[in-house]
């Protein structure tokens, strides 16, 4: 097998008295879908908000790509190609699924002192070919995200992703309060990534969810890592047993 | 009716480009002529830039999801300090510069302590509204500043620009920089992460834009352009006085509600915040010439920004509607 993308060894996280994290070990093959589950509390946000950048952790460390890292902020981990989804925070629904394309990395004419003219142009262009490309189809670039619905926009949040070359994609909970339709369809995202060579953590209460698109099941309870096996190995049974 | 609310989402300013248009008609009718006469258009010209400068700043504020209650007292302050700097033998552009200072400074602690203790800056600029008035009394010494004629350059703030002395340079100061603030929120990157910002603090986080540092630096453009229109107003009436400027800070909300600006952020336009200020002027130069009692001013203020307010609440709903309807 070769070498892991992600690496997490030990990693503990207090929140002021709450033991959230104690001591997490975890390889992520490159390439694989992985299904973190696990009930409430278990600390699953807690992992991936560290690896995101949105938290850092009190002990333990992070190897990504053979490399330690220090994970400070949301940019350190899209610059390792880390790029997380979730359910209510990756979009800004009063504004146009060109300007939330771009949020934070937005391509400019000129600028000065890290002030840019916006390449308005080229954000719109280049979102209607990300949204294509992840066989979404969407009448305007320019339709606010608010408008859309929770399906497509995660759907927005994953051409988003794909745009910005992520390695690892990691997705929260993305299937919250969705129909059964647009469930559907965000796991043929989730499915849609292997076949572009993403690595993808996939999180959710839902077993079914989670069997259906990922090979490997990592289950936490009370924050450690309880099972993890293949997914052809274990079953929604064993699993649920363990939480 | 769709589309006329999908229009007025996009569009949040037009409601109130609207109600101008009406009110320009209306007044002119009513006072027979003399609302569009060069004399009363002198009238309004030179009071709105400053109305309206300090509408635009807090606009800009109010995208980025924060309030700025200080503006009013930071209006009296910059002009104090410069005035009294310039009494004490300083030259002009230095003590004009020192002004400006302070107002950065002022809007740096209101973003900062905001951000820092993660409080409501309803609450911080509230402070900071009663410690910049009682700076500037301070400051003053008691006595306000006297300054002759012709000490300071004022001609190329407020003097007339045309031969019929109808338009002042503020005119000018005020376009320009209601441009470049509308160009930095609709056009660069910096104006995409303040609606990021105020439109949805969680997912700009999550985007990794600095919320906290374009906060702050709202803050603090909004607490020039306060000092600044101040410092106009100041030159225009040749008086400094301590009191200068009070309850411009609920004007310069009103202007942004009117305007379209929403209260949770996110949602407003400089024009928008520009048109809820000339609103506020020409309403209270109409109601003057059209003899109803001044008194009503404040009164005809307060009762437009609750139908903004309540109008924008009443299209947000219906625009939500329009979504649950487009998924099925
Ligand atoms: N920001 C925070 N401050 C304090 N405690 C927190 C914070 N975030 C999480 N916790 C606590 O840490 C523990 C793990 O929470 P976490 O959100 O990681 O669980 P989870 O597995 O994602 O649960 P869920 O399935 O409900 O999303 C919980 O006890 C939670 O109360
Ligand atoms: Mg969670």
């Amino acid at each position: 097998m070769s070498k892991p993308i992600i690496q997490v060894k030990n990693l503990h996280k207090w929140y002021s008295g709450v033991h959230a994290l104690k001591g997490v070990t975890l390889d992520v093959q490159r390439g694989e879908a992985l299904g973190l589950v696990g009930d409430n509390g278990a600390g699953k946000s807690t992992l991936i908000n560290i690896l995101s950048g949105l938290h850092q952790q009190d002990e333990g460390e992070i190897i990504v790509e053979g490399q330690p890292v220090q994970i400070s902020n949301p940019k350190d981990a899209m610059a390792l190609g880390i790029e997380t989804i979730y359910q209510y925070n990756s979009m800004v629904p009063i504004m146009t699924i060109a300007r939330n394309m771009f949020i934070g990395r937005e391509p400019v004419k000129f600028s000065i002192g890290g002030i840019g003219w916006l390449d308005e142009a080229k954000m719109r262009e280049e979102s209607v070919q990300a949204i294509a490309d992840v066989d979404l189809h969407l009448r305007s670039p320019d339709a606010l995200v608010g408008e859309l619905s929770g399906g497509q926009r995660q759907g927005v949040a994953i051409a988003r992703a794909m745009h910005f070359k992520s390695k690892v994609m990691i997705l929260d909970e993305p299937t919250n309060h969705l129909s059964v339709k647009e469930t559907a369809k965000v796991i043929g995202f989730v499915q849609g990534l292997k076949e572009q060579g993403v690595t993808a953590i996939f999180i959710s209460h839902n077993l079914h969810h989670v069997f259906a698109c990922c090979d490997r099941i990592v289950a936490m309870a009370l924050g450690e890592v309880v099972l993890d096996k293949r997914a052809n190995e274990t079953s929604i049974e064993e699993v649920s047993e363990k939480l | 009716m769709r589309r006329l609310v999908k229009l007025a989402l996009q569009k949040p300013e037009l409601a109130g480009a609207l109600l101008l248009l009406t009110l320009v008609i209306v007044f002119q009718i009513r006072s027979d002529g003399v609302f569009l006469s060069v004399n009363n258009l002198r009238g309004i010209l030179g009071l709105l830039p400053e109305t309206a400068l300090v509408a635009v700043g807090v606009t800009l504020l109010m995208i980025s999801g924060e309030f700025d209650l200080s503006v009013g007292s930071v209006f009296a302050l910059m002009p104090m300090t410069m005035a009294v700097l310039v009494v004490g033998g300083w030259p002009f552009w230095a003590a004009m510069a020192v002004g400006l200072g302070v107002c950065i400074v002022i809007g740096f602690v209101n973003g900062i302590i905001t951000i820092r203790y993660d409080i409501p800056s309803f609450i911080t600029t509230l402070g900071m509204m009663f410690m910049a008035r009682s700076l500037t009394v301070v400051v003053s010494g008691g006595f306000p500043p006297r300054i002759r004629p012709g000490e300071i350059p004022s001609r190329l703030f407020v003097g007339f620009i045309d031969d019929g002395n109808l338009i002042r340079a503020s005119v000018l100061w005020f376009l320009g920089i209601a441009i470049i603030i509308g160009l930095l929120l609709g056009k660069t990157n910096f104006g995409n992460w303040v609606r990021a910002t105020g439109g949805f603090l969680p997912a700009a986080k999550a985007m990794g834009i600095p919320t906290g540092r374009v906060k702050v630096v709202c803050f603090m453009i909004s607490s020039v352009l306060a000092g600044f229109a101040g410092m106009i107003q100041s030159m225009r009436l040749n008086s400094f006085l301590p009191s200068t400027g009070e309850g411009m800070e609920l004007q310069a909300v009103a202007a942004a509600v009117i305007g379209g600006t929403s209260l949770m952020g996110g949602v407003g336009s400089i024009l928008g915040g520009v048109i809820g200020a000339t609103l506020i002027r020409l309403i209270d130069n109409g109601m003057v010439l059209s003899q109803i009692d001044a008194n009503w001013f404040r009164f005809a203020i307060g009762a437009l920004t609750i139908f903004a307010v309540v109008g924008n609440a009443w299209l947000r709903k219906k625009g939500r509607a329009m979504k649950v309807s487009v998924d099925k």
